[in-house]
């Protein structure tokens, strides 16, 4: 039981990941975790601007259900599942995180410096969130997928459209975090 | 019925991403710096599971749970979509330190900064339907 409340390893975690995607399958659905942003989108009447909203959302409800079960699982694993939520990232990146300004690693488990409810009155703290998020939900849909439904569901299945996809999120991946975040940070 | 096994199983999820700590905007970072195997063991060994599973419940013709023909949809084909979405996906990816799921995740952890990110999320979703017909696929 007490390894439970550690970090889970990887060969752990990947495994349990792939079989989320196989009962998902096996219940007749899909594992992706971005298609909902759009039911949501559906459902608070954007389909009077696009018609790309107008769309049944009855035959989608399932996947919001799993949203909310992600987000109680999530609230289950942060309260009861661990002793602390610190992150043990490696050493060479504590250093290069301390060359950016960012002090809070392997004592939270997001930087403080941007998840911190104080951090939000920093204007600069709140456009990072913002762009972020943004790119995050424009990004997903542009390419028909986030990284559950590209990077597991797409891969599992050898969809050459979701390598294409994944080599997509690590080359914005990889500008954003060699040579953006030196001049955001 | 239905809808309480979708909820065990977003509950599971939940709780996978948090404990494997690939909801933590650090680990993705220090994916990206390439310094840790961990991101990388994740993704790797749910590829290795998950292509088995496809391609067993393929071969045999696997029923779901209710009986029902089990249909994978391939995706579209094309390239500029993939790739221009793909790459400001995950520039976003990167800069918020969460995708979706891990966002979702994180809101029921009580990270509430998350929140605004989640909203610019979903108006970002919004704005790519309104460019939609306009933008490259």
């Amino acid at each position: 039981m007490e390894i439970l409340y550690e970090p889970w390893p990887w060969y752990v975690s990947g495994p349990l990941i792939a079989m989320t995607m196989t009962v998902l399958i096996l219940l007749g659905k899909r594992f992706g975790m971005s298609s909902n942003l759009e039911t949501l989108c559906s459902m608070g009447g954007a389909g009077r601007f696009a018609d790309y909203f107008k769309v049944d959302t009855q035959p989608r409800r399932w996947n919001l259900i799993v949203v909310v079960g992600a987000i109680l699982g999530g609230f289950i694993a942060a309260n009861y599942l661990s002793y602390d939520s610190q992150v043990a990232i490696s050493d060479t990146t504590v250093e290069k995180l301390e060359l950016l300004g960012v002090k809070s690693n392997n004592e939270a488990y997001l930087p403080t410096e941007l998840f911190s409810v104080e951090s939000l009155s920093e204007p600069k703290t709140l456009l990072i969130l913002i762009v972020g998020g943004f790119l995050v939900g424009f990004g997903a849909r542009y390419a028909g997928g986030c990284t559950s439904g590209h990077a597991i569901s797409g891969l599992s299945d050898l969809q050459l459209p979701s390598l294409i996809a994944v080599i997509g999120f690590f080359a914005g991946g990889l500008i954003m975090v060699h040579l953006l975040f030196p001049l955001i940070f | 019925m239905r809808s309480i096994l979708y909820l065990l199983v977003g509950i599971f999820f939940g709780i996978v991403m948090f404990k494997s700590e690939a909801a933590s905007w650090f680990r993705i970072y220090e994916m990206f710096q390439f310094d840790s195997f961990h991101m990388y063991g994740i993704i790797g060994s749910a590829l290795v599971v998950g292509v088995v599973f496809i391609q067993w419940i393929k071969k045999t013709n696997t029923k779901s749970f209710f009986g029902e023909k089990i249909t994978i949809q391939p995706k579209a084909k094309g390239y500029v979509r993939y790739i221009i979405g793909g790459s400001l996906f995950g520039l976003g990816w990167a800069l918020a330190g969460a995708c979706p799921g891990p966002i979702y995740v994180l809101v029921g952890a009580g990270y509430w900064p998350i929140l605004v990110v989640l909203l610019s999320a979903v108006l970002g979703t919004f704005c790519y339907g309104l460019l939609r017909s306009k933008l490259p696929h």
